[in-house]
């Protein structure tokens, strides 16, 4: 009797933990799914859909006409490439340059090594709005070499929407909080065996940063992914912009909701394919931080 | 040696004319900025206007960059800050002032008589100098529908005689009081932009009140804040206190619908919107003058327009350009593609909405009749803001005069902040 009790107390407890997890979700999921639903019916539809439960329906007038007209508002094929592009080099340039910043800080003795850390962390709390426009005048007295030869200004190309954000705080206090925490004697292992700097860091420290290594590339892309105010002060072209600064096509006199709804949900897509890709070491870092905080 | 000196000479010669040939016939490039990204049917026009102006003569090619409307300020300023700027720049009319005033622009230079007949809205003028012209102007109106009107013995009031302030409210109760509406008039509190500028300041300039003093630009106090911003302040807070617009917290999707499915009896909206209401209700669709609450019936004017950028390095080319779209041809092209009013009436005559019993005929006489362009001046956005502030906070229930009071003492610590902004000694 008791442990049919226990075995009762148990399920109901799964039970109320499951409603608890589905409601949560559920509340995750409604925006995205009203951003769908929405896609798929005309402007005044989807207005008068909000007031009720149909706006999470597949109801009324369905159709891809939102999609084909947004295709004919923006140039989104360009700019998704654009963003692509922009981002997978600034993820892959951040993990490298971060990475090695954050081992140097952590394995490697050298002066004045803790006063920079501290400066780099205290970075932290400057907001990118506030040094926009020192950037700004920066990028566009910086030389680069171009189809010309030497040129001044980076403004109005692929690289100022790069290079800029490779080196970031964030990702460097990441790493080396996920480095300072290894055991030391790996890199000592390493180092008795001979092996250089370079192949410590290469062979040794990276192969196992794994987890960092996806929160770091998932933070990094997002913030490049939804790049919005550095492109337009930056860029004049719009074969150069990148995908989130095509949302704001869609608000003119009468806005276009469900071409934005279309649109917003295209954008999303390359979003959560990169977030499930690295899900598992995503919350395997998370989970590894919670235990070592 | 003589032979040698002639046989360079020659070659001297030959690729002095191979160098210069092209550059006779090159067309010097004039870049210009528009703010209508995303905007295929105004895009499309203007696009025919620049391939026409490039075809019709050989010194100057236009080159378009886009960019889309909300962001479009942003990438000048940007611009600005970088010595960066085209040499067409397209302005929003308010925020002119402010760009000449910043040294972002210079005045036009076209020919006599070039903006003959323009709408007033279209012609932006600062420091009496015209510094941009607009191909169109956009118009509010007050949408109502006819047979609601008659159903409820209402007079339809027309540009020459107007619902006085007293009739109008009338007007409100009465349809307030049918229980067919949830408001009887929407203003479109949820559109919280520009729009509250644009707007409801015709409604303060209506009660004989303003945003500034328009002698000096110095000064705000006692034209908002005085009797007749009070008066005004009050109906405004009366119409929240009574139920008969909606509020601030208004559903962007009813200011949208909302008039288009009979939640609202009648709509405070601009001619973008009026080839939906046309749609909707055919010849039973009305388009109305703005009251008169004592200083005359008033609305806001003055849309998107053409201006050249103080850098340009061919100011000639971009006057050029200018006179060149400002053709009649080219405002009936801009109004029939995107439905916005013809900035000449030679023009609306021609268009396919605007000409003489034609379904949108009234905005053009409503814009040449009560058409009064927002405040001049390069302190404008600061205005529109403490204004706008206001207006929301009064509609919220605050203190009528405390919530104009704050607006005057913002604004003229503004104008102070900035040396009066070249109206005179601060």
């Amino acid at each position: 009797m008791n442990a049919m009790s226990f075995e009762t107390r148990h399920n109901l407890s799964i039970g109320l933990r499951y409603a608890l997890l589905i409601l949560i979700a559920t509340i995750f999921i409604f925006p995205i799914l009203f951003m769908v639903m929405s896609s798929l019916k005309p402007d005044l539809q989807m207005l008068r859909d909000t007031a009720s439960l149909r706006a999470f329906l597949p109801v009324g007038d369905i159709s891809l006409n939102n999609y084909a007209e947004a295709f004919e508002r923006v140039p989104i094929v360009q700019f998704a490439f654009n963003s692509v592009f922009t981002t997978s080099v600034s993820v892959a340039a951040s993990l490298l340059l971060n990475s090695m910043a954050a081992f140097s800080f952590a394995f490697l003795q050298w002066r004045g090594k803790a006063i920079l850390l501290s400066l780099i962390i205290a970075t932290f709390i400057v907001p990118f709005e506030v040094i926009a426009i020192p950037m700004l005048l920066v990028a566009n007295n910086l030389p680069w070499i171009g189809p010309e030869g030497i040129e001044i200004g980076w403004l109005n190309s692929y690289h100022v929407q790069i290079i800029p954000f490779i080196a970031d705080s964030l990702g460097i206090f990441l790493f080396y909080q996920y480095f300072r925490d290894l055991p030391d004697e790996l890199v000592e292992a390493a180092r008795i065996d001979g092996a250089s700097i370079w192949q410590i860091y290469a062979r040794i420290i990276m192969p196992i940063a794994g987890p960092i290594v996806a929160t770091a590339a998932i933070l990094k892309f997002l913030v490049m992914w939804n790049a919005y105010i550095w492109p337009l002060m930056t860029i004049r072209s719009e074969e150069l912009r990148p995908i989130m600064v095509g949302l704001q096509y869609f608000f003119q006199l009468n806005v276009a909701w469900g071409e934005i709804m279309a649109y917003l949900s295209m954008v999303t897509i390359p979003v959560l394919i990169f977030y499930l890709a690295l899900q598992r070491a995503f919350i395997e870092s998370i989970a590894t931080s919670g235990i070592k905080g | 040696m003589n032979r040698t000196k002639r046989i360079l000479v020659m070659l001297l010669l030959i690729t002095l004319l191979l160098s210069a040939a092209p550059l006779a016939s090159a067309q010097t490039e004039l870049s210009l900025w528009y703010h209508g990204a995303g905007n295929p049917e105004e895009r499309a026009v203007l696009l025919n206007v620049i391939d026409d102006f490039n075809a019709s003569q050989s010194d100057w090619s236009v080159v378009i960059e886009e960019f889309p409307q909300e962001s479009y300020n942003s990438s000048i300023v940007a611009a600005a800050l970088t010595g960066d700027l085209p040499d067409i720049i397209d302005v929003d009319a308010p925020v002119m002032p402010g760009w000449a005033w910043s040294g972002y622009m210079a005045p036009l230079n076209l020919s006599e008589g070039a903006l003959d007949g323009f709408l007033p809205g279209a012609v932006g003028v600062y420091n009496g100098e015209v510094y941009a012209v607009g191909l169109w102007d956009a118009v509010v109106a007050i949408y109502a529908r006819r047979s609601v009107l008659e159903a409820n013995d209402i007079r339809i009031p027309t540009l020459e005689e107007p619902w006085t302030g007293e009739e109008f409210d009338a007007v409100l109760e009465t349809l307030q009081a049918t229980g067919d509406f949830e408001n009887a008039f929407d203003v479109g509190m949820a559109w919280k932009g520009e729009w509250y500028t644009y707007a409801f300041s015709p409604f303060l300039q209506s009660f004989g009140g303003d945003m500034i003093d328009r002698e000096t630009y110095l000064t705000a106090e006692g034209v908002l804040n005085g009797e007749a911003g009070l008066a005004f302040g009050e109906w405004w807070q009366s119409l929240f206190e009574r139920g008969l617009v909606p509020g601030t917290s208004q559903d962007g999707a009813d200011r949208d619908t909302g008039f288009l499915d009979g939640k609202y009896a009648l709509q405070w909206n601009g001619n973008w919107a009026a080839r939906a209401a046309v749609e909707a209700f055919g010849d039973d669709a009305l388009f109305l003058p703005a009251p008169d609450f004592g200083s005359g019936s008033t609305i806001g004017a003055a849309s998107w327009q053409f201006g050249i950028s103080s850098t340009s390095e061919h100011p000639e080319g971009a006057n050029a350009f200018i006179e060149f779209a400002i053709q009649d041809e080219y405002l009936v092209d801009f109004s029939n593609f995107g439905g916005l009013a013809p900035a000449t009436a030679s023009a609306a005559a021609e268009s396919d909405l605007y000409y003489e019993g034609g379904p949108l005929e009234v905005f053009f006489g409503l814009s040449q009749a009560q058409a009064l362009v927002r405040p001049v001046t390069p302190g404008y956005a600061n205005l529109s803001l403490s204004f706008k502030k206001a207006l929301a906070d009064i509609a919220d229930g605050a203190d009528v005069q405390d919530a104009l009071d704050a607006a005057v003492d913002e604004i003229e610590q503004d104008i102070e902040d900035n040396g009066g902004y070249g109206f005179g000694d601060m």
